[in-house]
């Protein structure tokens, strides 16, 4: 009846887990409290839950990236506290079992249950708007990706308290992930919770690219599209293309554990190395996918916040088209170390280093926007900032790695780790984080505080160089990673420089939740009344804060790049439309909640092998979407009458206050004036 | 009404039943042709190789010409574009898969 | 900037024509059978790594029947041509023969999965089953996949009957209708690749 579960699988006898387990439930039980207290749940289940709104979904994806980001912080702190103590005779407090299911989760849940959410949370937030759509192409679809997600992450941190999670690190590499060496259900957990997730991601994937390229304003060509938008499409191309890959290699190392099949195994004409091989030709992708939104972020940070257009707009968007591309032909730069001939080698070790080529004139076109230019020290720009400097180590190393007889060397020390977190913390994190500064007072309609920003800024930056650094000089010393406890005591002080570090990101990450809690206190003195807190120079800051659900009262029209700036010195930005039309908005329904749930039902019984809960789930998903997609109107009419007044509100608005900064500075810089548009 | 917005996309232009009976006379015969030559093995491997993938790829053209509907009209760029696009990321997974891997079992194995 | 007569502010109209919501639907269809491409092309290239590793076991000579395998081409091929007949009535405006020419491309589809279910099923009970090598492991799920997909196809196409019947040859109707006929012809492309790589090279070398 219940497959493999039974009472024995919870882990009662280990204290580490069931505190943090307890502690999880007592945070659930507080929110839950909380919600009850005020009576919210019908209002949380009507108005988020079954939306379909963009704007709604986009919040509630970073509220999940940020929630499972204190559990991948948690975790990686953990490892820092091991790491610094248990030096030779000293065994730390970690048994190695515990050690690797912590950073099998740490990567499993930065990768895909932070870094994904929080880029995706950002994509809905902005991207509709900064092309004037009312919503995404697939509003539904929308709802049913998001729910996919937030299930998995359940899926994984239900693993801390039933079963266990996989000791195979966030690759699940074979023989260790295969059924005879992890006969748990560790891996399990980690497949299931991946394989659910990447459909939903796929899905957003096709979303994305189908809104930036069939909906956008009229008069907005490709070449007049906000960068952040240019980078959104890029992923989304990137997530469509790779995801599958995902999907496949997860799928057929299933087959191998649930039955018996011989792709991966050791025997009978498996061969463990396609595994790899499979396994990063969606790795590579998916980790520039994350990087290369974050990029669009700076792009839209870095002018806006230095009083200057973009400096080489068209070699920015050229720069990302090329990285993208290229993320598809270096993924055996991942595993030089295999064994291939020279050749192979060297073809996808000059693959990689040509990728320094595109993403250093993408820093050469933030540092040039800024020069000349009037920057305002904001902390999205110290984010920015940070990131410029922190990341251009980062890629230094990475051509370093990329030689393939250096990387024989340095493959899976130390030095690896602090490449990929230099890569991915000031590459994808800080450009999150200034991300959402930059959008916050669009999604609420407050901006948020700006000294708990900027000391969550230092907490973070310091952090970082304390905990990473050492680990490069650890890595030239010989130190292999993923250690659980090492004899060598000449690595024993950076170690402890690490730990510290991880101390100092966690002062970063409570100067947030502080910042959270001050800028909600504080709201009234920082509302955005006009929409526009930063004299931004896309579409997004054209309409109220927070937006209609509609967005725009009327869809603006574009004429050239940065079009609300040149609205702003033409005088029109605020100007009322004569005529409003009906519209058609989507409805909102409980069919995504009802699907992620099913999945989450699906996921636990295969990980159980509870197999009439597995079928039983999978007919409900299929008639689910099939009673869905057998619906004729997912859509209802709203007025224009609704929408006239909306706009009178709204202008009304705007005249309490004096616009921010009505002179937006829309002339080319000297250099190049040669794109602007006719 | 109903019969003029269908028309857009990948419904395709042709009401009529010419295309679809071209088209699936060129299908059969290029099924045809390699299947008879490897049942009767009328020919050496390499050839029969070569007419394999050479008559599945005209055969795969067919069908996105005939069947699908795909053309290198305005309206379909995007539709030509992505497929274009993603022909070339098959043949780098596909073809760089083995090679990577060909590489590997002739050095380890 | 100085300009006499300042660009418009709103776009002109904001009136969203069929042709454009039906164009946004297929475009978004066409991405997912282009996804479907990178699986298939994951398992592809996983049969052409390890479809040599027989481990001892009966390799693709000895197993495949290549005159069955052409039958089962055959019978996707007419569906193909009975689903495009079918698109033809449904733009007529011809229901009943929408209707019969659907029915009569499931039953086609329902030959070939039956076709291959009974392969499957032979081959597992000769102890050739997917367990047996990294070979047939491979076989069995790239042509189990393939035929997946053409079982989730029949599904939908027994939905898409009963709308026809309940609603009749709606604008929603016809709108799925095209975008099911997307994905059977894909299906087809997709049986090219299994019959030319797994069947006709199994046997050719």
């Amino acid at each position: 009846m219940l497959g493999n579960l039974s009472l024995s699988s919870i882990p009662y006898h280990n204290p580490i887990i069931m505190g943090a387990v307890g502690f999880s439930i007592l945070v659930g039980l507080i929110i839950v409290g909380t919600i009850t207290y005020y009576g919210k749940w019908g209002y949380l289940y009507k108005e988020w839950f079954c939306s379909v709104d963009h704007k709604r979904i986009g919040v509630m994806y970073i509220v999940l990236a940020m929630i499972m980001l204190l559990r991948g912080f948690a975790d990686a702190i953990m490892m820092r506290a091991q790491q610094a103590i248990a030096v030779g005779s000293n065994p730390g407090y970690l048994p190695p079992e515990h050690f690797d299911q912590i950073f099998s989760a740490h990567g499993t849940i930065m990768i895909f249950f932070v870094a994904m959410p929080f880029m995706i949370g950002l994509l809905n937030i902005a991207v509709p708007l900064q092309i004037g759509a009312r919503d995404v192409a697939f509003p539904f679809l929308n709802s049913v990706s998001f729910w996919t997600a937030a299930i998995s992450a359940i899926l994984i941190m239900i693993s801390l308290g039933i079963g266990e999670f996989s000791q195979a690190g966030w690759t699940g590499y074979p023989p260790l992930s295969e059924l005879p060496n992890d006969p748990g259900t560790g891996v399990d957990y980690w497949i299931w919770a991946i394989q659910i997730s990447g459909i939903g991601s796929l899905m957003t994937g096709i979303n994305f690219m189908v809104t930036i390229l069939k909906l956008r304003a009229p008069g907005m060509t490709l070449m007049k599209m906000p960068v952040f938008t240019w980078t959104a499409l890029c992923a989304s191309a990137l997530i469509v293309l790779s995801f599958p890959m995902l999907t496949v290699t997860l799928a057929l190392l299933t087959m191998d554990r649930y039955l018996g099949m011989h792709f991966f195994t050791a025997g009978h004409g498996g061969n463990l190395m396609m595994y790899t091989n499979l396994f990063w030709t969606w790795g590579h992708p998916e980790v520039y996918l994350l990087m290369v939104p974050a990029f669009g972020v700076f792009s839209e940070v870095v002018p806006t916040f230095s009083g200057k257009r973009l400096y080489g707009y068209t070699s920015m968007v050229w720069a990302t088209i090329a990285i993208a591309l290229l993320s598809f032909v270096v993924w055996l730069h991942h595993f030089f170390t295999m064994g291939a001939s020279a050749n192979v080698n060297a073809f996808f070790g000059i693959t990689t280093m040509i990728i320094a080529v595109p993403t250093g004139i993408k820093l050469f076109n933030w540092i040039f926007t800024m020069f000349r230019g009037r920057v305002q020290f904001h902390s999205a720009m110290y984010w920015t900032l940070g990131f410029i400097i922190a990341f251009t180590v980062g890629g230094m190393t990475g051509v370093l790695l990329s030689i393939p007889g250096a990387d024989y060397q340095l493959h899976n020390t130390e030095l690896l780790v602090a490449h990929f977190h230099n890569m991915l913390i000031p590459g994808a994190v800080f450009g999150y984080f200034a991300g959402y500064t930059y959008w916050f007072p669009k999604a609420f309609g407050f901006k948020l505080n700006e000294r708990w920003g900027k000391r969550a800024f230092w907490g973070w930056m310091i952090g970082f160089l304390l905990a990473f650094m050492p680990l490069y000089a650890l890595g030239l010393m010989g130190m292999p990673r993923r250690m659980d406890h090492y004899a060598n005591p000449a690595w024993h002080p950076y170690l402890v420089v690490a730990f510290i570090g991880a101390v100092f990101i966690l002062g970063g990450v409570i100067a947030q939740i502080i910042q959270l809690v001050v800028s909600i206190r504080e709201r009234n003195e920082n509302r955005d009344l006009t929409g526009d807190p930063w004299n931004g120079r896309t579409l997004e800051w054209a309409t109220s804060s927070p937006p209609p659900y509609f967005n725009f009262a009327r869809l603006p029209a574009v004429h050239q790049l940065d079009e609300f700036c040149h609205m702003k010195s033409a005088g029109t930005a605020y100007q009322p439309a004569d005529k409003f039309f009906d519209i058609h908005m989507p409805k909102n329904t409980p069919a995504g909640f009802f699907i992620g749930m099913l999945c989450f039902a699906f996921g636990f019984a295969m990980i159980w092998h509870i197999w009439w809960l597995a079928l039983a789930s999978v007919f409900g998903v299929i008639t689910t979407v099939i009673i869905r997609g057998s619906e004729d109107e997912p859509e209802y009419v709203v007025p224009a009458s609704e929408l006239e007044s909306s706009q009178a509100r709204r202008l009304k608005q705007v005249a309490t206050v004096e616009p921010t900064a009505s002179s937006c500075n829309d002339d080319g810089d000297d250099s190049e004036g040669a794109y602007t548009a006719a | 009404m109903s019969t003029e917005h269908a028309e857009h996309g990948h419904g395709g232009h042709e009401v009529s039943l010419r295309p679809y009976i071209t088209g699936f006379v060129l299908a059969v015969v290029l099924t045809l042709i390699p299947f008879l030559m490897v049942m009767n093995n009328s020919a050496s491997t390499t050839t029969l190789v070569v007419v394999i993938f050479s008559t599945a790829i005209v055969q795969i053209l067919v069908h996105l010409r005939y069947f699908l509907h795909l053309r290198f009209t305005h309206e379909q760029r995007w539709d030509v574009f992505t497929f274009v696009f993603t022909a070339a990321i098959v043949l780098i997974l596909v073809f760089g898969s083995i090679w990577i891997m060909f590489s590997l079992n002739h050095l380890l194995m | 900037m100085t300009t006499d007569t300042l660009p418009a502010r709103y776009a002109p109209t904001e009136v969203v024509s069929h042709a454009e919501h039906e164009e946004k639907l297929m475009f978004g269809f066409w991405l997912y059978i282009l996804s479907d491409c990178i699986l298939f092309s994951g398992l592809f290239a996983t049969y052409a790594v390890i479809g040599h590793n027989t481990a001892g076991g009966p390799s693709g000579y000895d197993l495949f029947d290549l005159r069955y395998a052409l039958v089962e081409t055959m019978l996707l091929l007419f569906s193909s041509i009975s689903y495009g007949i079918a698109m033809i009535a449904m733009k007529g405006d011809k229901r009943s023969q929408t209707l019969f020419w659907l029915v009569v491309t499931a039953l086609l589809g329902l030959g070939f999965i039956l076709m291959e279910f009974h392969e499957f099923h032979d081959m597992i009970l000769a102890g050739n089953g997917p367990q047996r090598s990294g070979f047939l492991s491979a076989f069995f799920t790239l042509v189990g996949t393939h035929g997946a997909h053409v079982s989730f196809g029949l599904l939908w196409m027994v939905v898409m009957m009963f709308q026809v019947v309940r609603k009749g040859l709606t604008a929603p109707v016809q709108s799925r209708l095209l975008r099911l006929s997307l994905f059977w012809h894909f299906l087809d492309i997709v049986w090219i690749g299994v019959f030319s790589v797994v069947y006709l090279m199994g046997v050719a070398t």
